[in-house]
């Protein structure tokens, strides 16, 4: 079974070496069964070993490198069901966009298949590796592969720019990770994360490490777009192929998240202080404010891929607030979160290529009531809207629940409030993009909106197109992740597969003694609907339906005068907020820099 | 061992983001950028340097003998490898701009606000 390992990495790889190889001789077809076979087997098997891996991890060393005496020389891949599970993700979404992208593109080279295989490979290598500076090498064939794929469509200029953007920040990123590897390096003799954590375990963090820390969190946070460094996101989905963002925003943004809570658990777990509430403090601040800034910067789109973008962005700031509380219990919250996110988020991006495909705009405004014709993806679209306001206990209800739970478990009892009045928000802007374009609800101009001149080619319009191979892909995605929670036993197994993923001894044990212990778990219990998450979930339901319809009718709700008012007393902020989101890469990387340095000077505060 | 080489490769990751902060040229900002990169393979390579230590080649020296660690070295190999596709990748969209919109200034595109 340990032979399985490697293959999700490898499987992709010899695909995309394969048809870089042949994909001139072969017809376009031949390209597409190859990479969809590809992806689809890396599926198969990544599951295979979120089962394997489900009561007890396994450590694969390439090249029969054992550790020996309790010293890791050489790599490993240690597959939890959580780190397989993420694996299993990516090759689900991209299996889903691969079909959708049979019909979808008018012209698509062998490159295409090529980069989304590599990109694939990245992120599962990402999702499995035991060894921190295998972490970086995937992480950046990750990040190399996906800075192509959004510049995919060169013809074009904003493509360029948001890939550029996108590029140039996740490079700084990846350095600071590089930089933080180094200084553990020079003060642990080790890259394996068991061997990291080992020797920093119980000694007080000094300065070194504090540095260390901040950057490795910092550069996994540029690639989870936790403020102040998500701008290059919102660039980068508006622009990239719509297929790709599936991946940006169900799998790439989380792994970033994912990269965190691992390094965190595996190599800084064990020095003192860690579970401190300073550490928790910080991480909550950041987590509040990316989901904050996200849902309302979501409500001001009329770019759809942009809303859903900013919607993301709303999404990894609630994710980080269930890892930031530091317990099992929030990242089992979490993980739910990401699985339920990802899937219906990469379907509505999907409905959203369906829109361009057939409509060739991805305008709100421009688009109101044309998609009428179009109704079996308006009731996908609102499907999907629908779960993303968490209503139980379906789409995103159960890891919302969970870390609403969690929190209150800590004496946060303000963050289910904050949580439900986040998801209003982002619920809210998509359903109000649904009535909008779907029913022909609402005013056909809205000065609240920021202004959106240019227009999308992604493909030529020719409605014969839409078939059912891009129907099929995106129906999957979103009922999957709608009725998720349905999964008997579902909740059961991710906190089982969280209790493993934050339990550093055992990981310690199996990774540098070849223990092959069972990672038994006590506290079973069968999906619990609380009164007050119920209660949460009604009330982020029907608050997300009426904010909608507020946004679509509020001319007629409300009175001019009161309307004028509210514009006075919010405008000069959102604006401001705007301003902000310059799109030029210089004031990003200013922000980044500035988001290092803060988060470094909390860290030593708390810390030392 | 001084402090000296962990200093530099401070001032050089802080010089290399100064350029890409301010940069009116895209080339400009790539070339920064992998300044900023270099700052990596001096903070690597101090890491692992021993003061009289020889090259981690042991065919015609004692095992025994210092030498400096070899594994810091093969982390910069790498880490050049995987910036130099990026920064390939990088010059590539930056020609691609020049030709589509006739100018190099990061801030003479605006297509991305808000």
């Amino acid at each position: 079974m340990d032979a399985l390992v490697p293959l999700p990495v490898a499987i992709p790889l010899i695909a995309a070496a394969a048809l870089t190889a042949t994909g001139h001789f072969l017809e376009k077809r031949v390209d597409d069964l190859t990479a969809i076979a590809a992806s689809a087997a890396t599926l198969v098997i990544s599951l295979l070993l979120v089962f394997h891996a489900a009561d007890h991890r396994l450590a694969y060393w390439m090249g029969g490198w054992k550790p020996r005496h309790g010293l890791a020389i050489g790599v490993s891949f240690t597959v939890d069901p959580v780190g397989a599970g993420f694996a299993a993700l990516a090759a689900a979404l991209m299996t889903a966009a691969l079909v959708f992208s049979w019909r979808y593109f008018d012209e698509v080279g062998t490159l295409f298949h090529v980069l989304m295989l590599a990109f694939l490979a990245g992120m599962c290598g990402f999702a499995l590796s035991g060894d921190l500076f295998n972490m970086f090498v995937w992480f950046e064939l990750m990040g190399a592969a996906a800075y192509a794929l959004t510049g995919y469509r060169v013809e074009e200029t904003s493509p360029l720019q948001g890939a550029i953007n996108f590029a140039v920040t996740n490079t700084l990123g990846a350095y600071c990770v590089l930089i933080g590897i180094a200084l553990l390096y020079g003060r642990t003799g080790a890259l394996n994360l068991a061997q990291i954590g080992q020797t920093l375990a119980g000694r007080s963090p000094d300065g070194l490490v504090v540095v260390a820390l901040t950057l490795v969190v910092c550069g996994f946070l540029v690639k989870g777009a936790i403020v102040p460094f998500h701008f290059w996101l919102a660039d980068a989905h508006a622009v990239a192929p719509t297929p790709v963002c599936v991946l940006f925003s169900g799998a790439m943004v989380e792994l970033g998240l994912y990269g965190v809570a691992r390094v965190y658990w595996t190599a800084f777990a064990g020095v003192p202080g860690a579970h401190d509430g300073g550490l928790r403090d910080i991480l909550l601040g950041l987590g509040v404010l990316t989901a904050v800034l996200g849902c309302v910067m979501c409500f001001l789109q009329r770019h759809i891929k942009r809303l859903l973008a900013y919607s993301t962005i709303s999404h990894a700031g609630l994710m980080l607030i269930g890892i930031a509380l530091l317990r099992p219990d929030g990242v089992a919250g979490s993980a739910l979160i990401v699985i339920a996110h990802g899937l219906v988020k990469g379907g509505l991006f999907l409905c959203v290529g369906i829109l361009l495909n057939a409509l060739s705009t991805v305008d709100e405004l421009r688009l109101r009531g044309r998609g009428r014709a179009l109704w079996p993806v308006g009731v996908l679209f609102t499907l999907g809207a629908l779960a993303l306001a968490a209503p139980a206990p379906l789409g995103l209800f159960l890891g919302k629940s969970l870390v609403e739970g969690s929190a209150a478990h800590h004496s946060y009892g303000w963050v289910a409030p904050l949580v439900t009045a986040v998801t209003i928000v982002s619920a809210g802007a998509v359903l109000r993009v649904a009535g909008r374009v779907f029913l022909g609800l609402g005013a056909a101009e809205d000065p609240l909106l920021s202004p959106e001149p240019d227009e999308e080619h992604e493909v030529a319009q020719d409605p014969e197109r839409s078939g059912v191979l891009m129907l099929l892909p995106t129906a999957a995605l979103i009922l999957a992740g709608v009725g998720m929670g349905l999964v008997p036993g579902i909740e059961h197994h991710v906190k089982h597969a969280a209790e493993t993923f934050t339990d550093r001894q055992s990981y310690v044990a199996t990774v540098l003694n070849g223990a092959n212990e069972h990672t038994a778990v006590d506290s079973l219990s069968l999906l619990t609907l609380h009164a007050s998450s119920v209660a949460w979930s009604l009330a982020s339901l029907v608050g997300s339906v009426l904010l909608a319809l507020l946004a679509l009718y509020r001319e007629r709700l409300v009175g001019r005068a009161a309307r004028d008012r509210a514009y006075a007393l919010v405008g000069g902020g959102l604006d401001a907020l705007r301003a902000v989101h310059s799109g030029v890469i210089g004031d990003y990387v200013a922000w980044l820099t500035f988001g290092v340095a803060a988060l470094g000077g909390l860290l030593a505060l708390v810390l030392t | 061992m001084s402090y000296l080489p962990y200093a530099l490769a401070v001032w050089i990751f802080v010089v290399g983001i100064y350029g890409v902060v301010s940069s009116r040229n895209f080339v400009h900002l790539v070339v920064c950028l992998t300044v900023t990169q270099s700052s990596t393979y001096v903070l690597l390579l101090a890491i692992g340097y021993t003061n009289g230590g020889t090259a981690p080649i042991f065919a015609d020296v004692p095992q025994t003998s210092k030498a400096v660690d070899p594994v810091v070295q093969a982390l910069t190999l790498t880490d050049v490898v995987v910036s130099v596709t990026v920064a390939a990748l990088l010059l590539a969209l930056a020609i691609q701009v020049q030709k589509r919109r006739g100018t190099m200034n990061p801030d003479e595109l605006r297509e991305l606000r808000g």
